[in-house]
């Protein structure tokens, strides 16, 4: 990108988007569609809306259009991202588009994926801080250096970009709890005020829940906030090997 | 239609912001049967926008800070249209609410000593007015209300709340007692419409910043709850009081939060001039929201705005330093590179007041009960509806709202709504039952919008939410006049009709986005119709509403709440309480900064 935002962005994009309406598609299919950008390094959720008001039979998800809520988390040329956050100028360089749903899961219709399976490993890391001791009258006191512990974990939005270009989450979804729930599970085992680490630990100690990580790294590359799930899963890792000694 | 599904509920939620979900948790956590039906999934909400903060005299950065100062901020933030026993009670509770946030896992940063965060935020002082800047704004970085809605989801896990997570409420069911006993709705997922009722229904929608062309809100805020109270007859309160934030970023109005200004970060033109000294001298940059946005105005209506179209300001950060920014400003200096194409740490931040926070809303008491105006004009409780959050005016932020309020709004209010309904559910509430007809009444909108009877004249949602958003805009931003207003208003009630006519191109059941925003911008138009004849009223100049024609403002005519009813766009005046429980209000003064 040019220092003063200036991309050189063609004026012609080349659009590929997935698309699947279930009550009116036998299977899905690829839509070919040209876009005018004016030259401007739009971001592709603006693309999408004004593929949107052409045809309004297109569905994805979106809301916040800053990159906070993870909602508009889907396929962009190849890489899982946020719509809302990537320009053109990164994700069709050449001219050309390509939309597709996040991979992995189960397709709703057009870019809009069912998500259950996600929110279900998220929840099933117990994602509360847990501490069963009276609280005091004020917060509970923590160090800055405790807090800093937690920068680069709660940051996380649920857009799923990381999970769903797990290849271990794709094989076991029903048993890896998938790079986003681990990241949460590290969340709350590295908070100072959470008392549970013992309960937390056993409940990924099996050979699936953590363990069938490879450290493929996919997590880190496709995150849009820039947060790193292969360590933190290293951290809880060696939480396991040192408890097991 | 198939025999439509019914479910019922102690309690339901619309709404899974800050203010639903802190009302959720409050009754789930007490055991009662508590649905949120929320269009997005709860963290998804915008409350996960808020960046610098949830202000409260919590004693951290200042042991001494004491809660009857951030009262008197707060109403003399709001230019004394606040109702002081709500701030009381707001300021009062803050502190345990705050606290409790924090023992659910909120990851506030923390102080040397290990305490709570707090940094100054704008209209923040010490010993009323008189002892300097305050910092009294508890910080999670610039991301506070991301910290704090999944701090909120997660403990409604904790507590197993039932979530409809994408499902959409369409509109109230009122029996013919007038009593509310649940609303329909539909889910997006599948298109099954369902009648969903319960002893307490609470509206906690939050705002409608997209009736406004450049806006801080996301997509989904198009004042859904305020829509349906309207539609449903119940009044709303103070509508012509719209906040605009002094810095979104020019082009794209995302929020840069004041927490930049607070941390030491400074508004210049092109001359590179410090411009707000000259006119707040002593809060400089951090006056009251409303006094700093119009400065900017005037700046750029005196061609000292910067660029080639001199039509924005500037933000200027650098000087802070990279460690600071990079600590407390992380986000900020993210949004700044993505949506400015500049690097806080090197460059300042192109901004533009943009809109951002509506204080009005459904008036509401302390314990969210919804009111209406009796007969005689006093106030009277509406049976079984409930409101809190931006969507509600309960009203702590009068004329305007002070940065980092509106988060402390959420969870006093959500608390103190959930506190009352669970008292309410344990002396046992009848679940009160609506006809067929009742429920067939709640239906209409939506069967006049799937038969596509309306006779739709090749109107698209999109082209007529930009005509609407540009009136608004143009009609009723940061400086209003009558002439303007009226003229404004013609043309958004000529959208009217096209706005109902709207039919579907696309009748699938399967996740149709088209149908909700069809729906949304209905309900976006109620709250726009009611902008407009609320500020047309107001002949004055009073916080957020500055009008070119009434310069001054009237407190012998206008010390009061607007109303407005949507039959007959009736409007109406309600009295601002000055009656805090444990002390003497604030009078009146000349509000300056």
């Amino acid at each position: 990108m040019g220092k003063d935002g200036s991309n050189v962005v063609s004026n012609k994009l080349q659009i590929s988007i997935y698309r699947y309406r279930p009550e009116h598609d036998e299977a899905p299919w690829m839509q070919d569609l040209e876009y005018e950008t004016g030259g401007r390094d739009l971001m592709v959720l603006d693309v999408l809306e004004g593929l949107r008001e052409q045809d309004p039979s297109l569905s994805y998800r979106r809301s916040c259009r800053e990159g906070v809520c993870g909602s508009d988390g889907m396929n962009i040329s190849g890489r899982n991202n946020l719509a809302c956050i990537t320009p053109l100028s990164q994700a069709a360089p050449d001219g050309r588009l390509v939309l597709r749903p996040l991979p992995g899961l189960p397709v709703v219709r057009d870019l809009v994926v069912d998500m259950t399976m996600f929110y279900r490993q998220y929840e099933s890391i117990a994602p509360y801080l847990i501490n069963d001791s009276p609280p005091p009258a004020i917060e509970r006191l923590q160090s800055p250096e405790q807090r800093a512990q937690l920068d680069g974990l709660y940051e996380c939005i649920l857009c799923a970009c990381c999970s769903t270009s797990c290849p271990s989450f794709w094989w076991n979804p029903e048993r890896f709890v998938g790079p986003a729930g681990l990241l949460q599970a590290w969340r709350f085992l590295a908070d100072s005020r959470d008392t549970a680490d013992e309960e937390r630990l056993a409940g990924l100690e099996d050979a699936f829940s953590l363990f069938r990580c490879h450290g493929i790294q996919n997590c880190v590359a496709s995150c849009p906030k820039k947060l790193n799930p292969t360590r933190a899963i290293g951290e809880i890792r060696n939480q396991l090997i040192k408890r097991a000694v | 239609m198939a025999q439509m599904r019914s479910m019922t509920f102690d309690a339901l939620i619309i709404g899974g912001g800050g203010a639903g979900l802190r009302t959720a948790l409050q009754l789930s956590g007490s055991g009662y049967r508590t649905a949120v039906v929320s269009k997005v999934f709860p963290t998804r909400s915008h409350t996960v926008s808020a960046q610098g903060g949830i202000t409260c005299a919590i004693g951290s950065a200042d042991a001494e800070d004491d809660w009857r100062w951030h009262m008197y901020d707060t109403v003399k933030g709001a230019d004394y249209i606040g109702d002081q026993a709500a701030i009381e009670y707001m300021c009062r509770t803050g502190p345990e609410v705050v606290f409790e946030l924090e023992h659910m896992g909120l990851p506030f940063s923390r102080t040397d000593e290990g305490r709570i965060y707090q940094r100054p935020f704008g209209g923040q002082s010490r010993e009323y007015g008189k002892g300097g800047q305050a910092a009294r704004t508890c910080a999670a970085a610039d991301r506070t209300g991301h910290a704090l809605l999944h701090t909120l989801y997660q403990n409604n896990l904790r507590h197993e709340t039932t979530f409809f997570n994408e499902w959409f409420a369409v509109d109230l069911v009122l029996n013919s007692a007038g009593t509310v006993t649940g609303v329909i709705a539909i889910n997006i997922e599948d298109g099954e419409t369902v009648l969903l009722q319960s002893r307490a229904t609470v509206l906690a929608t939050g705002g409608a910043g997209r009736i406004y062309a450049s806006t801080t809100n996301a997509h989904i805020n198009t004042g859904d709850g305020i829509a349906m109270a309207l539609r449903a007859g119940i009044m709303v309160q103070d509508m012509e009081m719209w906040q605009f934030h002094p810095t979104g970023i020019h082009g794209a109005g995302v929020l840069v939060t004041e927490g930049c200004r607070g941390e030491g970060g400074y508004l210049i033109n092109r001359d590179g001039e410090r411009f707000m000294e000259r006119y707040a001298p002593n809060a400089k940059d951090l006056a009251g929201r409303d006094v700093v946005a119009r400065s900017m105005v005037l700046e750029l209506q005196e061609e000292r705005g910067c660029g080639d179209e001199r039509d924005h300001l500037l933000l200027k950060l650098d000087h802070l330093g990279e460690e600071v920014l990079n600590s407390r400003l992380p986000g900020i200096c993210e949004l700044a590179r993505t949506f400015a194409h500049v690097d806080p740490v090197r460059e300042p931040i192109p901004v533009v007041p943009t809109c951002h926070y509506m204080m009005g809303g459904v008036p509401v008491n302390i314990d969210g009960q919804i009111l209406r105006q009796a007969d005689d004009g006093s106030d009277e409780v509406v049976a079984g509806l409930y409101a809190c959050g931006e969507s509600a005016c309960v009203s702590v932020h009068g004329a305007n709202r002070l940065g980092g309020n509106s988060l402390l709004d959420l969870v006093v209010f959500g608390r103190a709504t959930g506190q009352f309904i669970e008292s309410a559910l344990r002396d046992g509430i009848s679940l009160e039952s609506a006809s067929s007809d009742d429920v067939e009444r709640a239906m209409a909108r939506l069967r006049r919008l799937d038969s596509g009877s309306a006779g739709n004249n090749g109107d698209t949602p999109a082209a007529l939410r930009r005509a609407m958003q540009g009136i608004m805009q143009r009609c009723f931003g940061v400086f209003r006049s009558g002439e303007l207003m009226r003229t404004g208003r013609d043309e958004l009630q000529a959208l009217r009709p096209r706005i109902e006519a709207l039919s579907l191109s696309d009748q699938s059941s399967v996740f149709n986005t088209e149908r909700f925003e069809v729906l949304e911008l209905q309900n976006l138009y109620e709250v726009a119709e009611a902008t407009a004849f609320t500020a047309e009223l107001r002949t004055e100049s009073r916080g957020a509403h500055a009008r070119e024609d009434y310069q001054e403002r009237d407190d012998e005519n206008w010390l009061c709440h607007s109303l407005y009813w949507r039959d007959g766009n009736r409007c109406g005046r309600r009295a601002v309480n000055f009656s805090p429980a444990g002390m003497d209000a604030f009078q009146p003064t000349v509000r300056s900064y």
